[in-house]
């Protein structure tokens, strides 16, 4: 099975590229238009500043992961990918993200606890989805971030920290996930398994 | 809710995994690859190697050595040592890292985690910090000495200070030992790690001194540390990860737990 993964400058992707290639996907590096126009199968990985997404805008990715994305191709944002689903982030307030979904993304309120949020936090399945198949709640999973996603019907996973945020999105192809799965030992793994095992519906056989 | 960390560290001199008392009784304690991985199978949450060769010779080898342990490795995975410039740190990444431990490379050139931090993130840099308390000074705790050179040099620099900057410049996490702990056994310096902890708004991780279940308790509950370091403690079937971990459920900690 091959796997698209979209190289946009934002953070290494060795982790990520390990992770697929352990879970016998063939993996593809691009930072172009027409190589995402032709994904099987597409993750968006990402650490460091919502700004960096303004490089997909740059390179024409942008509107090519809409393209897929409207074909039913399944899609996997990871951090800062997954926020980037949003309408933005008040991170970077003058950078658009694909607005697939209409929230927007806040950094957590300080005073509290430590922001950044760091480590191995529980995660609690929201609803029954494709990515949280055979996960029980409870379940650890690594974090590392200060902006978060607010729970919606999209939310397929919510964790707590300060607050109750989304700790990962579904819905129908398009998916996304706020911790680091290449980083979260055997939960981490079966979650991307399950991406990588996603069928829609409409193309399963 | 979000675990305390226990870290699994390997010191790794040409190659292989060390461990010396206060940094001079070295002791050969096996293969880093293998280690890396059986930490991260029997708990571990993360996973440091420090390389103290370091040398420019030693650096081909630590960059196949990182390459080695990451190869399996789905915990997060830290290098520190001989790490100068932003081009060592994109080695190390391009090798399997995630985050690289700087120290006195960043203490000569302070901008380092600034530039480390633009490229690859502040997830990514960690900031290690050897410190000694200084008994001459009105308050040994706050006023705590920056070493560097194993411990064998003043720095001139204050530890407290010292980590604000650091946080300041970029940094996503401090890796603070105590050098007056580091190798005994004898618990850590809970003082020291709780006033870095209360100075800045990352992630705190103590080092130095762990030798029982009961020590790691106190650095999470007096030392308000987010994570603890140890080395010598499993290396030598003391215990594993997972029954240290299982031990501070008991005592009230919280930690990822099955693993």
């Amino acid at each position: 099975m091959r796997v698209t993964v979209i190289d946009y400058k934002a953070g290494n992707l060795t982790s990520v590229l390990k992770a697929l290639r352990h879970l016998g996907a063939e993996t593809e590096v691009t930072d172009r238009a027409d190589t995402v126009k032709t994904a099987e199968r597409l993750i968006l990985p990402g650490v460091g500043h919502f700004a960096a997404t303004q490089q997909l805008d740059a390179s024409g990715v942008t509107p090519a992961i809409r393209d897929v994305i409207a074909r039913g191709v399944p899609f996997l944002g990871i951090c800062v990918g997954m926020q980037w689903l949003f309408s933005g982030s008040t991170e970077a307030p003058d950078q658009l993200g694909l607005a697939h979904f209409a929230e927007t993304c806040t950094r957590f309120p300080s005073g509290l606890e430590k922001v950044p949020h760091v480590g191995w936090n529980s995660l609690e399945p929201y609803r029954s989805s494709h990515l949280f198949a055979g996960i029980h709640p409870g379940e650890y999973v690594y974090f590392t971030h200060s902006y978060k996603a607010p729970v919606t019907p999209a939310t397929a996973a919510s964790a707590q920290y300060i607050e109750t945020f989304a700790a990962a999105v579904e819905q129908g192809n398009v998916m996304g996930v706020q911790f680091h799965p290449e980083k979260s030992g055997e939960t981490g793994l079966k979650i991307l398994r399950n991406f990588l095992e996603y069928r829609d519906k409409e193309t399963a056989c | 809710m979000l675990t305390k960390r226990i870290i699994a560290c390997l010191d790794v001199h040409d190659g292989r995994v060390v461990k010396g008392v206060q940094f001079v009784d070295i002791v050969d304690a096996g293969d880093p690859a293998e280690l890396a991985a059986r930490h991260a199978r029997e708990g571990a949450d993360e996973i440091v190697l420090l390389d103290i060769t370091a040398t420019h010779e030693g650096r081909k080898t630590l960059l196949d050595t990182v390459r080695r342990a990451a190869r399996e490795l789905f915990v997060p995975f830290a290098v520190g040592g001989g790490i100068r410039s932003a081009q060592d740190a994109e080695q190390v990444f391009d090798a399997g890292a995630d985050k690289v431990s700087i120290n006195s490379a960043a203490l000569a050139d302070p901008a380092l985690i600034d530039s480390i931090g633009r490229s690859f993130g502040a997830q990514a840099v960690v900031v290690a910090i050897d410190a000694r308390r200084d008994p001459s000074a009105a308050d040994p705790v706050r006023e705590a000495q920056v070493l560097v050179q194993g411990g064998r040099k003043t720095t001139g620099r204050r530890v407290v200070e010292w980590a604000r900057e650091a946080e300041s410049r970029g940094a996503g996490e401090i890796l603070l030992t105590s050098m007056d702990a580091d190798g005994t056994r004898a618990g850590f310096d809970c003082e020291l790690t709780a006033a870095v902890s209360h100075a800045v708004n990352i992630p705190v991780i103590a080092s130095g001194g762990a030798g029982t279940v009961a020590h790691f308790v106190d650095v999470f509950a007096r030392g308000c540390a987010d994570a603890a370091l140890a080395a010598s403690i499993f290396h030598f079937g003391v215990s594993s990860a997972r029954s240290l971990k299982q031990e501070l459920a008991q005592a009230g900690v919280s930690v990822r737990l099955p693993c």
